[in-house]
């Protein structure tokens, strides 16, 4: 099932399937978010984004407009 | 020699800056960019050498054109802040990010040392690093440990360097074919961060144990109460009423130490000189104007200190994380909340604290409307006023006709502060995107020490780059106000009126003052722009205090005191009132009324009438263009809401 990340509920473990081409893909490909990556979704702010996310034991805020890039599979 | 100090943000870089340099460090900007740029001193083998400190970034490829000065001062060999060495700073237990970057500086075939910081905190993780594995990473690369946060790793940092001249060869790329990217080929840095990625991804395999952590970690736990929908909002207003209750309590005295010290150095210098012009000048001029600088280091201080707490303890970024979403459709960030709640008690360091964010357009934005937040020095204005014209009555039989003004003053200028961003955002235009791609710290202890420093060098930064333009305008204002075209005359004539010979010495020289004042070329700028503002209501003599108070808003409560020749001290206010109140026009008509009172006090909450602030913008901005543009749009705000005001009420 794919899906991008911005509709992930929250404590899901999810794969990263691809980064979809934007202004800001080679800053998500630096941060480790790269096809293959295993992320957990921690905690969204009041009001819903922007959203944080756990990867190699670090947590990373996104807003739901930079997770919409983001294609991932359960 | 150079060496610069390279690494992401969060990995305890300036930590260890602090650590190499101790105090003997400075601060700057980096030529052509608003981005601090700290150095200072370290002694390898009894040579002094220059450690420049970076901003924190995760990639040599910045995120926004403060970031770029990385990449130029890298990538040039000729930029004269390009290093001759480079230590480079990790967050041990998060190398995979950490080591993308330091593959492409590696790369660079500068001669670098990399260290592996927060040691101890990766150990109590569950995570081990086989060093001699690294190593076969980057060969030739001294890699040492340190825990900067507890002064752990000087030494073996200093050693690292001093054996770093003779021993280096870079005889191996991280990645086959390394020229660098051009800066607007977002694919191709997108291929080479994957590539370098896999390759650390495979690597770091036989480098890094990791126990799996059980449960959940301290950090998380915290998280669900500081972000939570309601208790994490009202924890954060609860943090702010506590550092806003800190300053007023605690600013108030040393600020009153100031005025007095230097009320007292510029009597004692007017007496102990030869009088004339050398005296007025430094005793009327440049002393008080000295002193309007350093009266405001209590605030500037105290709110760094907090904000540096907040900061070191990663409690920032979740204040960030919960704002962001209700500040952005005003074209601001997460990022512009704390500067603006800050300019609450003086937009000074407000401003000062908006280096945090990355994005320009953001960024000025903030700067732009933050000296809309009703700041300390506007309170005595308001007081004044209040009391002068709004009745002490009671609304609904409880609530205070005077509280609800100020509490309206208040919310006018927050509400104006949000509603002129959100024009701005649609007038400044910028290319760049803004976005929140940001890491949560795990919570820390903040470090004392690099509290201090922080602290320490806002102040210096204030004195030294705000402060020459707030002497300037002091000294400008000085002389518009002790020389006119016939003041001499005036003077003269006042001695010889009968009234003034029955006046007791004290009120000889309360009318002499306002004497000078009025026939000062300020006097005469206040009676020449009297058609401009008297369709807000106000008459010449309220003129002259709009231009005094340029200085600093509550210079408009003295102002007007030495214009009506009343005592300026102790029952200074009652009185003040008693003849403001009197105060009548030609045609016999009160001057202060409700009207032209409410008036005035829109005016003070949307003029620019503080050159301290402008000063800020000056620095912060590196150019004059955006504090004028400021001083004109704020100062044509507050004339049209005034004339409103008045229009409305009289």
């Amino acid at each position: 099932m794919l899906n991008t990340l911005d509709r992930i509920g929250l404590k899901r473990v999810v794969e990263i399937v691809s980064v979809d081409h934007s202004p800001i893909s080679s800053k998500l490909t630096e941060m480790g978010l790269v096809s293959g990556q295993l992320i957990t979704t921690l905690f969204k702010a009041p009001f819903g984004d922007p959203i944080a996310i756990e990867l190699n034991g670090s947590v990373l805020t996104l807003r739901l407009e930079e997770a919409q890039f983001i294609e991932v599979k359960a | 020699m150079k060496i610069a100090l390279l690494g992401n943000p969060n990995t305890g870089k300036s930590s260890v800056f602090n650590l190499l340099t101790g105090l003997r460090q400075q601060v700057g900007n980096f030529p052509g960019v608003t981005v601090d740029k700290r150095s200072g001193f370290v002694t390898v083998d009894n040579v002094q050498h220059e450690l420049i400190d970076f901003p924190g970034t995760y990639s040599i490829y910045p995120r926004s054109k403060e970031e770029s000065v990385v990449f130029d001062v890298l990538s040039k060999p000729a930029h004269s802040q390009h290093p001759n060495q480079i230590i480079f700073v990790v967050d041990a237990s998060n190398l995979q990010r950490n080591l993308l970057f330091f593959s492409q500086v590696y790369d660079l075939g500068i001669p670098c040392v990399l260290v592996l910081n927060m040691w101890d905190l990766a150990q109590r993780k569950g995570i081990t690093i086989s060093v001699d594995e690294l190593s076969k990473l980057f060969p030739s690369v001294p890699i040492v440990q340190s825990n900067a946060r507890i002064g752990l790793g000087k030494d073996r940092i200093l050693q690292a360097l001093a054996g770093l001249e003779s021993t280096y060869v870079h005889h191996q790329w991280f990645i086959d074919g390394y020229p660098l990217c051009p800066l607007d080929d977002v694919s191709a840095q997108k291929l080479e961060a994957e590539e370098r990625l896999k390759k650390i991804k495979s690597a770091l395999i036989k480098v890094v144990q990791t126990k799996e952590p059980f449960g959940e970690s301290t950090s998380r736990k915290i998280d669900r109460v500081l972000i939570h929908p309601v208790f994490g909002y009202v924890i954060f207003a609860m943090v702010l009423l506590t550092i806003f209750q800190f300053i007023f309590t605690f600013a108030n005295a040393p600020m009153n130490w100031i005025d007095a010290l230097f009320a007292h150095l510029s009597s004692w210098t007017s007496h102990s000189i030869q009088p004339g012009l050398a005296n007025d000048l430094l005793s009327q001029g440049i002393i008080p104007g000295i002193g309007g600088v350093v009266v405001f280091v209590p605030q500037i201080a105290m709110l760094f200190f907090f904000i540096s707490i907040l900061e070191e303890s990663g409690y920032l970024s979740r204040v960030v994380f919960i704002m962001d979403r209700l500040m952005r459709p005003f074209g601001l960030n997460g990022k512009s909340v704390v500067p603006l709640m800050s300019s609450i008690a003086c937009a000074i360091p407000g401003i000062m604290a908006t280096r945090t964010i990355s994005n320009w357009k953001e960024r000025l934005i903030t700067i732009l409307v933050a000296p809309f937040m009703s700041c300390s020095a506007r309170i005595p204005v308001y007081t004044l006023l209040i009391s002068l014209v709004i009745p002490k009555t009671f609304v609904f039989g409880f609530i205070n006709l005077q509280g609800i003004v100020l509490f309206g003053l208040y919310s006018l200028g927050i509400v104006f502060a949000l509603l002129v961003s959100f024009l701005l955002k649609l007038f400044i235009k910028q290319k760049e995107k803004g976005f929140l791609l940001m890491e949560l710290p795990d919570y820390k202890n903040p470090r004392w020490g690099n509290v201090l420093i922080n602290v320490l060098e806002k102040v210096k930064i204030f004195i030294i780059d705000a402060g020459k333009i707030i002497l300037a305008i002091s000294i400008i204002l000085w002389f518009l106000a002790s020389f006119g075209t016939d003041m001499e005359g005036s003077m003269h004539g006042l001695s010889k009126s009968s009234a003034y010979q029955s006046m007791t010495k004290a009120e000889q020289s309360q009318a002499m003052a306002s004497c000078k004042l009025s026939n000062s070329y300020i006097g005469l700028l206040g009676k020449g722009m009297e058609p401009i503002i008297a369709p807000l209501g106000y008459d010449w003599k309220i003129g002259i205090s709009l231009i005094t108070s340029f200085a600093a808003r509550e210079v408009f409560v003295g102002s007007l005191a030495t214009i009506y020749a009343v005592q300026n001290e102790g029952a200074a206010q009652t009185l003040l009132i008693d003849r403001m109140r009197n105060e009548v026009k030609a045609d016999g008509t009160p001057v202060f009324t409700l009207a032209s009172g409410v008036s005035l006090m829109v005016f003070y909450v949307f003029a620019m009438q503080c050159m301290a602030t402008l000063a800020v913008v000056k620095r912060e901005t590196n150019s004059w263009k955006w504090p004028i543009i400021q001083l004109l749009f704020m100062g044509a705000l507050a004339y049209v809401s005034a004339w409103f005001t008045f229009s409305i009420l009289s």
